[in-house]
């Protein structure tokens, strides 16, 4: 077990790469700690499984360097890097038995069959298939076949670091939840480094200590799950987390202060160094914002809502903004003003967060 | 990799081989064919096939075996269409049964039918007729095409069907408008399959004709009979047959290995 | 899976398929059971025989010995071709241009008309003037298939692996492709040597494709035809009289109606029942 290392990694599928647009994955250096829980989060596309199929060896970047610890493993194929992969949809080998998945890949690595039993059955135990050891793989269930591919990972104890690619992909919604339990406790059991590539917020905020974003093949910010929400340093990790995301409005900056309709907005940070032709937006999430009696005029549009608050969703000249009210909170019919809180309002430049001073 | 390459490299030498020594016997003339052994033509000529050309037993053969391929390909896939299409989406008695039966006669030795065809294509009058050929390459083909179909059909969600009723499509409109295009894939391999089965089939289309609709395959026959004398000739019919084979697979060749694996496989 | 309505209308449907297979189908099986139960002299005249037919048939010399021929053709045939096709497949590239290179090339044989087949490859084996036999000769073997039994097999054969092995490469290749590439990744990961991948992974997922690639082999090298008539003409002598070729003789040859008609139905019966055999075990493993 080692931490890894992603040292000025870039890669393109084509053998010839010309724009940027080439590129699946501009250039990153990205640390992962020994033992930490991760999840890479980005929209379809991203290039999060490029990224994971780099840490696992079924790919070499076509620039950068892969550090396990302090041996380089750039080229190293996946066998030799004990690493673990749980895919989209279960991989099992059909005519085995479970028993015979599980222990297929120590049988090739040559244990002996006592050490194989042994293993196998606390793994088995640890994932609930102890009932099933001698059933043939075929014959479970969605959620019992990825149990099998995690198990598979599990068994070696030489593992570095375990992937996960989408892994509840097929598993019905109920069961879901069950799984994602499951592997937060075998986490905190085994301690080994584990990767959650996932499109989906949830399971992304659940699972992981740290989160790291990712967009059109760049890592747009990492940290922990409280970090993107309150301190998003890019606009798409506003958007992107939270529900709904954060608002995003276009505005101006006037002796250090974000003006926004003709108004200055309270912010309490400074707004640091920017390119002065960039495009300057102020965000600020929904659960931010309140109504008062003066401040920022809007119309309501639409209230929709979503159980323990309301989203009501209002407009103010071309813009379009969000808020979230408690239940049972009051509102205004038809006009209304809205403050934003001074400690959650950000500035962003080309969509990059300028605002710095005392995150709180 | 590219060690294993040399397999697929070495087997389609080993295909090429028989043909290449088709076409180069083309080239040659009677006399080369049987005094010398040569690797490729001392003496080219294009005599076998300015003959084949010119000469209407020669050209007709192939004029009457592309006639009741083509004929067979449309009336195959015609009736195909809508019988798959009742088999991927109703249930009804004897639905099973019927498909079962119908896959049984792809299982049918030609060998069997052919007497009674002879006796049963005379007795309609349709002895010595491209269509009596076309006819009877139904009796695999049919079969061929109605799995083929079913199997692209059911590929298709029944989603698409509805929505085009609450759309007010009335079912031949739906069916000429909206269904085939999604399942076009699916025509152009049952097609290339009718096209293929009847295009190389001898025994019945040699049984069912005489001289009127005689197919390029009887017509060889018939040279091949009299040992020796034209092997140039025959070897440049057998060259020219190649070639519409070859075109339609070049066509296709994107959905070859595609139509095998839908559906059934 | 079955989310289909019934629909008597649905006859309807099926109708111009029911027409056009029937008639070529009942109305000849018909004439060929007539014929097989029925005895005649000529002029239309019939006199009701029994089983008597299929009793000399069964019990004739004649007919043991080219369905055995027909018999050991066809193992012969589906021990080659279904191993051979299938390592093809596992060595052919997976992308790029060289794939449709590859498919067309090798799918060239299956759509050259049988009797050309027959006769390219009488031109190709000839001893003095066939590339082929010309070869075998140089090399010192004495090698003539007009004339010899051996070398006859051995060219029919060989003519009907040349013609028909691509067909179980396309779909066993078909079958291979359908594999997703995460089965080869965990596998690698899992340390697996390239025999375990075979084994494990390849072979059970090519099952379906297999199945149906034996069914129509067997099949239609036990009806075959054709290209060993153009061949050999089923000789020399008998030696390569198979079924096919033996029941045309004694059909459209002798015009011995009754005993072709009972041989026929026999063929057709055995090829029912093994192909049956087959579709039964191809449909069991979809329910699993």
């Amino acid at each position: 077990m080692s931490k890894i290392s992603l040292t000025n990694v870039r890669h393109s599928y084509l053998t010839e790469p010309k724009t940027d647009a080439d590129w699946a994955l501009k250039e990153m250096s990205v640390d992962w700690s020994d033992g930490g829980a991760y999840a890479l989060l980005g929209p379809s596309g991203c290039g999060k499984t490029t990224l994971l199929n780099i840490i696992s060896g079924l790919l070499t970047p076509t620039e950068g360097e892969v550090w396990f610890g302090d041996e380089e493993v750039s080229e190293m194929p996946p066998d030799q890097r004990n690493i673990a992969q749980v895919f989209q949809f279960p991989v099992v080998y059909d005519t085995m038995t479970v028993y015979d998945n599980l222990a297929f890949p120590l049988r090739n690595r040559g244990l002996s069959e006592p050490e194989i039993d042994g293993k196998v059955r606390e793994i088995a135990d640890m994932l609930d298939l102890a009932e099933t050891l001698m059933t043939r793989a075929s014959g479970l269930t969605a959620d019992g076949k990825q149990k099998i591919s995690l198990g598979r990972g599990l068994v070696r104890s030489d593992v570095n670091v375990i992937m996960f690619d989408e892994p509840l992909t097929v598993i019905d919604p109920h069961l879901k939840w069950v799984l994602r339990s499951k592997l937060k406790e075998l986490h905190q059991k085994i301690g080994t480094t584990m990767i959650y590539v996932t499109h989906d917020q949830t399971e992304a905020l659940t699972f992981a200590d740290q989160v790291v974003v990712m967009q059109e093949g760049e890592v747009v910010q990492i940290g922990t799950p409280v970090d993107l929400f309150e301190r998003p340093q890019h606009t798409f990790v506003g958007h992107f987390i939270g529900s709904p995301g954060m608002n995003v409005l276009g505005c101006s900056v006037d002796q250090g202060q974000p003006v926004f309709g003709g108004a200055p907005v309270a912010m309490s940070k400074k707004i640091g160094a920017y390119d002065a032709n960039a495009r300057l937006e102020i965000g600020i999430r929904p659960e931010f914002i309140s109504f008062a009696d003066q401040g920022i005029p809007v119309q309501i549009e639409k209230i929709s809502d979503a159980g323990r608050f309301s989203i009501v969703e209002t407009r103010h000249g071309d813009d379009v903004i969000k808020l979230l009210v408690p239940d049972g909170g009051a509102f205004p019919s038809d006009q209304a003003f809205l403050t934003f809180d001074p400690d959650h309002t950000h500035v962003y430049a080309n969509d990059w967060v300028v605002t710095r001073g005392a995150y709180g | 990799m590219k060690k294993i390459a040399a397999v697929p490299i070495l087997y389609i030498l080993f295909l090429m081989l028989p043909i290449y020594w088709l076409v180069n016997m083309s080239f040659k003339t009677t006399n080369e064919i049987l005094g010398t052994f040569s690797l490729y033509p001392h003496e080219f000529t294009l005599d076998n096939y300015i003959t084949i050309f010119t000469d209407p037993t020669w050209y007709n053969g192939y004029f009457n075996s592309l006639t009741y391929v083509g004929i067979n390909t449309v009336i195959s896939v015609s009736a195909a269409l809508p019988a798959a299409y009742a088999f991927s989406r109703y249930r009804f008695v004897g639905d099973k049964h019927l498909f079962f039966w119908l896959l049984t006669n792809r299982m049918a030795p030609p060998a069997v039918f052919a007497l009674p065809f002879f006796q049963l294509y005379s007795a309609v009058n349709l002895f010595d007729t491209p269509l009596a050929v076309a006819l009877a390459h139904c009796l695999f083909n049919i079969p061929l095409a109605v799995w083929i179909l079913e199997g692209f059909m059911s590929g298709v969600p029944k989603e698409l069907d509805e929505t085009a009723y609450v759309d007010g499509y009335s079912f031949p409109r739906f069916f000429v408008r909206i269904f085939i295009p999604t399942i076009a894939a699916g025509i152009g391999v049952a097609c290339f399959f009718c096209f293929m089965f009847s295009w190389v089939e001898l025994l019945l289309a040699k049984t069912l004709t005489s001289v009127a609709a005689k197919p390029i395959a009887a017509t060889m026959t018939r040279t091949a009979s009299t040992s020796g004398y034209e092997l140039g000739l025959l070897a440049a019919a057998g060259t020219l047959t190649i070639i519409p084979g070859a075109f339609v697979i070049y066509f296709v060749r994107n959905y070859i290995a595609k139509g095998f694996a839908l559906g059934r496989v | 899976m079955d989310n289909k309505t019934t629909n008597p209308k649905a006859w309807f449907f099926v109708l111009p398929v029911v027409v056009l297979v029937a008639f070529n189908a009942v109305i000849p099986l018909m004439t060929v059971v007539n014929y097989s139960v029925q005895e005649t002299f000529g002029d239309n005249i019939f006199f009701w025989e029994g089983v008597k037919w299929f009793e000399t048939v069964l019990n004739s010399e004649r007919f043991h010995a080219s369905l055995g021929r027909q018999l050991i053709f066809t193992s012969i045939i589906l021990a080659i071709e279904v191993p051979l096709g299938v390592a093809i497949a596992l060595t052919m590239p997976k992308k790029g241009v060289w794939v449709s290179v590859c498919l067309v090339l090798m799918a060239m044989p299956l759509l050259i008309p049988w009797n050309v087949v027959g006769a390219m490859w009488n031109i190709f084996a000839l001893p003095d003037i066939g590339l082929l036999g010309h070869s075998i000769n140089a090399l010192g073997i004495d090698y003539n298939f007009t004339r010899q039994p051996f070398a006859a097999w051995f060219t029919t054969i060989l003519m009907d692996v040349w013609h028909w092995t691509s067909l179980v490469v396309l779909l066993a290749y078909a079958g291979l492709r359908s594999i997703p590439d995460a089965y080869y990744q965990a596998a690698k990961i899992d340390g697996a040597k390239p025999w375990a991948v075979f084994r494990y992974i390849q072979l059970p997922k090519m099952k379906r494709v297999l199945t149906i690639a034996i069914l129509l082999r067997f099949m239609d090298s036990f009806m075959i035809y054709t290209e060993p008539f153009v061949l050999t003409g089923g000789g020399p002598g008998n030696s390569t009289t198979f079924l096919s070729i033996d029941l045309v003789k004694v059909a459209l040859g002798q015009f011995d109606l009754g005993p072709a008609a009972a041989m026929s139905l026999i063929y057709f019966l055995i090829v029912l029942l093994v192909s049956w055999v087959f579709y039964t075990l191809m449909m069991k493993d979809e329910d699993q």
